[in-house]
């Protein structure tokens, strides 16, 4: 019994103690020209869908809520964005020729068709992030027809 | 003095004759690149020849719905991909050609980690974009683009053969498509 209580003791040390390990915070205050949402036109719905779903770990700026700053929180979620951002980043978007453009917007398609993305592990706390049915096939419907004008 | 004067006569003759030949060296270089982009000109950059081999041997892991095969041969390709020197072509297909293989090593990067409906599904961009290369750098093989109309509002890929063998669908609908184009 006695080192059970070790144990969780230095578990709750080592938890506030990781507390004071500085994060790159992913934060911007400009967009960039080369954002998505600049070069294409998107109608209103679909634009607010993109930012809430995807923004977080797609673009240089991420939305923080209390429990992002948590550590290990913070971590797991740092480790997402950078991986996320190396995939697709939509502040970025027009610096992609074109064919990669296209490249790009068919995974998209395919990623949200499957249900891939947003990831089940972000949308468990961002409820609001997750795709309805209408609203998946609205997008995709969407997308396509932007792959097509490319 | 008349010895000094030699042997600054002799130093200038000296000095002369070496730039002559390091100028005739250039000259010499540069007729020797331009032959070399001439050999281009006919169909042998072996780096695409290696590139267009392992992208066949990828084909053919997803003609038999090998997906741990095709994950490997992903890898591979993504080294060939990366390997291919595009300093002989103009600047313009240069700048092509950095496009082309940026997207297609996303793809088989892709393809080395995925399961097997990924693979297809990256397999797809992954042909257009090599399609693209082989109309630049040309091949020394007689190659067949094929097409399946039903994979995704219909998709094409490469082969050495004429015969079809379907890499979207393997053993499911392993004859399905035909042969649209061939590539000399």
């Amino acid at each position: 019994m006695k080192i059970v209580k070790i144990i969780a003791g230095i578990f709750l040390v080592a938890l506030v103690l990781i507390q004071f390990i500085p994060v790159d915070y992913n934060q911007n205050d400009t967009v960039p020209q080369t954002d998505f949402m600049v070069v294409h036109k998107v109608p209103e719905a679909i634009q607010k869908k993109i930012q809430v779903s995807c923004y977080d770990c797609h673009s240089n700026n991420t939305q923080y809520p209390w429990y992002n700053r948590v550590q290990p929180v913070a971590w797991f979620l740092e480790d997402h964005i950078k991986e996320g951002k190396a995939e697709l980043n939509f502040n970025e978007w027009d610096s992609l020729s074109s064919r990669r453009k296209t490249s790009k917007l068919r995974s998209i398609i395919k990623q949200i068709e499957s249900g891939e993305m947003p990831l089940d592990s972000y949308t468990l706390i961002h409820r609001d992030a997750k795709f309805s049915k209408e609203e998946t096939e609205e997008i995709i419907n969407w997308v396509t027809q932007l792959k097509d004008s490319l | 003095m008349k010895k000094i004067k030699m042997s600054i006569a002799a130093m200038l003759l000296l000095t002369v004759s070496f730039a002559y030949a390091q100028e005739k060296d250039k000259m010499d270089h540069s007729n020797m690149k331009m032959d070399h982009s001439k050999m281009m000109d006919t169909k042998t950059d072996a780096k695409a020849e290696v590139i267009l081999n392992d992208y066949f041997n990828l084909k053919d892991a997803l003609v038999a719905d090998d997906t741990k095969k095709a994950a490997q041969l992903g890898t591979t390709l993504v080294a060939s991909l990366k390997a291919f020197d595009s300093s002989n072509y103009t600047k313009e297909q240069q700048s092509e050609l950095a496009d082309i293989i940026e997207d297609a090593t996303e793809h088989a990067e892709h393809i080395a980690e995925s399961a097997i409906d990924h693979q297809r599904e990256h397999f797809k961009t992954l042909s257009k974009d090599i399609t693209d290369m082989v109309a630049i750098t040309g091949t020394k093989n007689t190659l067949y683009q094929q097409f399946c109309p039903m994979y995704d509002k219909g998709s094409a890929w490469l082969s050495q053969k004429d015969e079809v063998r379907n890499p979207y669908y393997g053993s499911k609908m392993l004859t399905c498509g035909k042969v649209q184009k061939t590539i000399q």
